[in-house]
């Protein structure tokens, strides 16, 4: 079995939870498991009422990046939450939301979209992990 | 291009899909398939050719062809498992 990919994700904003998406599809399809473990920022994007919403962009994308960046949503382009759904329909993607970024945010698990598989701790997290590699994004 | 052309059971057309939606769809066609049929991906997106060629050797199926048609590749493959 291979080791898992772990991405931490703290952003919130559009361009990098697609980025993250992304990631994750390519690894699903390879057969990779993927655990995305959701922090800050992120975790607030992932709260079912807001997860379709505009989360805007880093700030270096600027006026010009977020053309582009509305060209591609123009395009046809799916939302990262859709990516996200058609990863976990493709291979094993286990989404879990950081406690403490729940508590810090006054979030409870039933705000969450049903993307989320759960709520951890960090130690969970580690101990999923493995010996894969944790990316942060 | 081939000087035969096989038999396609198939074609999923997912050209105007972008990196890595033309792969998911093709797993997900192979998913429904069964073993030996021949399927067709259309896409336009640049990365599938490189892609899911790649994909296809790791998955153990068999890559018939990849032609670059006009705006668009077009990329056969046979279910072998």
């Amino acid at each position: 079995m291979d080791e898992p990919i772990n991405l931490v994700l703290f952003s919130g904003t559009d361009d990098k939870l697609q980025a993250a998406a992304v990631l994750t599809a390519g690894a699903a399809a390879l057969g990779k498991p993927v655990n995305v473990f959701l922090q800050y920022w992120a975790l607030d994007a992932f709260r079912a009422e807001r997860i379709d919403r505009d989360h805007g962009l880093a700030p270096e994308a600027g006026a010009e990046g977020k053309g582009h960046v509305d060209a591609l949503r123009t395009a046809g382009q799916a939302s990262w939450a859709e990516t996200l759904r058609q990863a976990k329909d493709l291979g094993s993607v286990d989404i879990q939301a950081c406690s403490l970024s729940m508590d810090l945010l006054g979030i409870e698990e039933s705000d969450l979209d049903p993307l989320v598989d759960g709520v951890e701790g960090v130690t969970a997290f580690y101990l999923n992990a493995g010996e894969g590699q944790v990316v942060f994004i | 291009m081939l000087e035969t052309e096989p038999t396609i059971n198939r074609t999923i057309d997912a050209r105007g899909s972008f990196c890595p939606g033309p792969l998911m769809e093709l797993i997900r066609g192979i998913r429904e398939a069964q073993v030996g049929d021949v399927l067709a991906v259309l896409s336009s997106d640049k990365g599938s050719k490189v892609d899911i060629p790649k994909w296809i050797e790791k998955a153990g199926h068999r890559l018939i062809a990849v032609e670059a048609l006009e705006g668009y590749d077009r990329i056969l493959v046979e279910k072998a498992r």
